[in-house]
């Protein structure tokens, strides 16, 4: 709102015509907008915008590294269809995202809905519930990586102590064990979003609504399933999308563990990308095979957002 | 090539003629014309370095691979520092883990920004030869002062297309076998046989007497890659023709040696399907393999620490053995020196290393290596360093066992682009695992590299 005076102030200064000054431009409020998103639009052009276009036209081309590429239209990416280890690392990495974000999600709610019980050192614990999620991927990658070894792994050595076994595992170098493996580093890396985002949520809960619930004779079941399950829903339609998102695309679990083996069957869309992009120098064909991560994670975001426009 | 005739020549015009002002640039001079005079090789004295005068004031940044013994990086450092002195340039290294300096490398390539001087890896001048400054007079200069260039470091250092030397190669952190000399001598042997049905007899006492050896087959970019080719070139077995288009996987060879993985690997400890490169030394440390393919690093960590001592005394070091055609064959990393022409500073990274290859510099640092390095010209087969410790040698003589990973090609974006996709690990661990039968194993690796080579 303006002032009285100001008005009466601005008045009595004569002014040159609108739109020819600097000041007068700045006093349009449609250019001061632009101007004040100005370096907001430039830093997501030129850090997201301009290697989001460079990704998709490097697709477009049969570039290798340190040379200038030709267009070649689709055929990387119909040479990554007709390609058996592109079909392989697809398989993989849709049964790794589709397993850990299950799997994820159901821990990560049943550990949200154990740590909003009232406890001693409730604080201290959710805290500390968080530390998979902040210690660095590579690093919790590399504890994964000896806890699968061969010869060292803790749990073999446990379970060969307990003598419920008498040769050592093979866990990354059978495929299926493999995949295990991985899938169980990443769950355990990403259980405490969904516990956390969950835990934040089910604290927006009234209690008077489970109170009222109960005083209708609802067990607790009905409580979770009427209650705390529909709204905690805009929550989990969102969570589980980052999940998703993040689970997909998931390069640095993958690389240190296992580099994609054994014989490629733990190469998910990211490390195949990278292996062929920038160690074997096909940037072409690895922009291709990253840009198929594109329609999954368009497809998970539209879900979310009809969901939640739903939901409103 | 520069017009002047001799470097020591130049060197003597330009202080008649010069002042005081340029006196970084024939301090430059000065060192590599006196190691003209002691070059070791015959008639070396006669030779002179190529003639090369650094830029002033330029600042050089250097990318490397971290040093697998810290007095590596400290020879390297002081060498360096020597250069900044005599030039009145400045250097700024860079150490990066080994297999990260590949991907920077890449992408300084690509994008025509960051280091001006590598040390890289295997083949990777020959991905973007047409972004690297020629360096043909320096490695003619120093292949005739030294002794010549061993093949395999000539095959990954020329471009024969080009018809010129893209990198200067510095050496390889070879692999031998690394065996436990009373395990094998409990097995009934003196030393590891030189034929592989009879070595296969070996791995298979060591395991009955629970000392198992541990060959990895991983997708180890250094031992699971050198287990594999190893085995393959031993049996006379190739991904390519000579002429780097024919694929020549999917042969008899090729099946015979997949055949005979598969029984090699039954004889071997449980998972080394799944080793990458560290897997074998804790294991080998650990007491629990008698045998692996590895570089010298291993014997160096037990002679390091007091509870391995007895480990390096009862292990010793000797060459992979042969298959039935009776040729040795072996893939080793090898790593070169390269220069980007976005350098602004072509003749200062020129003259660096040249610098670092004469042997005031390169011996000392070889020497630091302790055999983690093999040298690449053959006058520094001489270095004490081999002969000092017994247990060294195999690593000297090794380079003349090995063959470039593109064999029987050339190195270029294909065989870089097989290597990296581990075409040949991937074909071994099908065949081995019992997932494929070996022709079926090789003909998925046919499949890829007939891909692979049609780019």
């Amino acid at each position: 709102m303006v002032q009285p005076t100001a008005v009466t102030a601005a008045e009595a200064i004569p002014r040159r015509p609108r739109g020819l000054s600097l000041g007068g431009a700045l006093e349009n409020p449609h250019l001061l907008g632009v101007l004040f998103t100005l370096p907001a639009v430039l830093l997501l052009g030129v850090f997201l915008g301009y290697p989001f276009i460079l990704g998709i036209w490097l697709s477009f081309t049969n570039t290798l590294i340190g040379g200038k590429g030709a267009f070649v239209g689709l055929a990387n990416y119909l040479g990554a269809l007709m390609d058996s280890v592109f079909r392989l690392a697809t398989f993989n990495t849709i049964l790794y995202t589709v397993v850990a974000v299950w799997f994820k999600l159901v821990l990560g709610l049943v550990l949200a809905l154990i740590l909003n019980w009232d406890f001693r050192w409730k604080g201290l614990i959710r805290a500390i519930v968080l530390l998979p999620w902040i210690v660095p991927t590579a690093f919790s990658a590399i504890v994964f990586w000896w806890m699968f070894d061969s010869t060292f792994s803790g749990i073999t050595w446990l379970l060969m102590k307990l003598s419920l076994i008498h040769t050592r595992i093979d866990y990354l170098g059978d495929p299926n064990l493999a995949r295990t493996s991985i899938i169980i580093a990443n769950v355990w890396r990403g259980i405490p979003f969904f516990a956390i985002g969950f835990l934040a949520g089910l604290q927006t809960i009234s209690p008077t609504l489970y109170e009222a619930a109960a005083v209708d004779g609802a067990t607790g079941w009905h409580q979770f399933r009427h209650i705390t399950l529909p709204l905690l829903g805009p929550l989990l339609a969102i969570i589980t999308t980052f999940s998703t998102i993040w689970t997909f695309a998931d390069f640095q679990l993958v690389w240190i563990i296992t580099r994609g083996g054994p014989a490629n069957a733990t190469h998910l869309y990211g490390t195949l990308a990278f292996q062929r992009a920038i160690q074997g120098g096909a940037f072409g064909e690895g922009a291709a095979i990253s840009n198929f991560i594109l329609p999954v994670l368009v497809l998970s975001v539209l879900i979310c957002y009809l969901y939640l426009r739903r939901e409103a | 090539m520069s017009e002047q005739s001799s470097w020591g020549l130049d060197r003597r015009e330009f202080l008649k003629t010069t002042g005081a002002g340029l006196a970084g640039a024939s301090l430059a001079g000065a060192s590599l014309a006196g190691l003209t005079g002691s070059g070791t090789a015959e008639g070396a004295a006669a030779l002179s370095p190529p003639a090369i005068t650094p830029e002033k004031g330029a600042t050089l940044r250097v990318l490397r691979w971290s040093g697998f013994v810290k007095s590596d990086e400290e020879v390297w450092n002081a060498n360096s520092k020597k250069w900044e002195e005599q030039t009145g340039n400045k250097v700024l290294l860079e150490y990066l883990s080994w297999e990260d300096v590949r991907p920077k490398s890449a992408m300084a390539a690509s994008v025509g920004a960051g280091p001006d001087v590598v040390l890289g890896w295997f083949d990777d001048p020959h991905l973007y030869p047409g972004k690297l400054i020629d360096v043909s007079d320096i490695c003619e200069y120093l292949g005739k002062k030294y002794g010549g260039w061993y093949d395999v470091f000539r095959a990954y250092g020329y471009s024969p297309s080009l018809k010129r030397w893209l990198a200067i190669p510095f050496g390889s952190p070879a692999g031998t076998n690394n065996y436990r000399i009373s395990w094998v001598k409990e097995a009934g042997y003196e030393k590891p046989p030189e034929k592989l049905d009879e070595f296969l007899k070996l791995c298979k006492k060591l395991k009955a007497n629970k000392h198992p050896a541990g060959f990895t087959f991983g997708r180890a970019v250094g031992d699971g890659n050198g287990v594999c080719y190893w085995l393959l070139y031993s049996f006379g077995g190739k991904t390519v023709e000579k002429d780097n288009k024919t694929i020549a996987i999917n042969r008899k060879e090729t099946w015979d040696c997949l055949e005979f993985a598969r029984e090699f690997y039954e004889a071997q400890t449980e998972g080394v399907i799944a080793w990458l490169d560290p897997h074998n030394n804790k294991a080998f440390l650990a007491g629990e393999i008698s045998m692996t393919y590895n570089g010298i690093s291993i014997y160096y960590a037990a002679k390091g620490k007091e509870e391995w001592k007895a480990i390096a005394e009862d292990m010793d070091h000797a060459f992979l053995p042969v298959g039935p055609p009776g040729k040795p064959g072996q893939i080793s990393l090898v790593t070169q020196g390269f220069i980007f022409k976005h350098t602004r500073f072509p003749n200062a990274a020129r003259h660096y290393l040249l610098f670092m290859m004469e042997k005031e510099q390169y011996a000392p640092w070889i020497e630091a290596m302790r055999g983690y390095v093999t040298q690449s010209l053959r006058e520094y087969a001489k270095l004490p360093i081999w002969t000092a410790d017994p247990k060294h040698t195999p690593y000297r003589d090794v380079v003349e066992r090995m063959l470039p990973h593109s064999y029987a090609g050339i190195p270029g974006p294909q065989a870089a682009a097989a290597l990296a996709e581990y075409v040949v690990v991937d074909m071994f661990q099908d065949a081995i695992s019992g997932r494929k039968t070996p022709k079926e194993a090789a003909r998925t690796a046919e499949d890829r590299l007939v891909k692979i080579y049609r780019k």
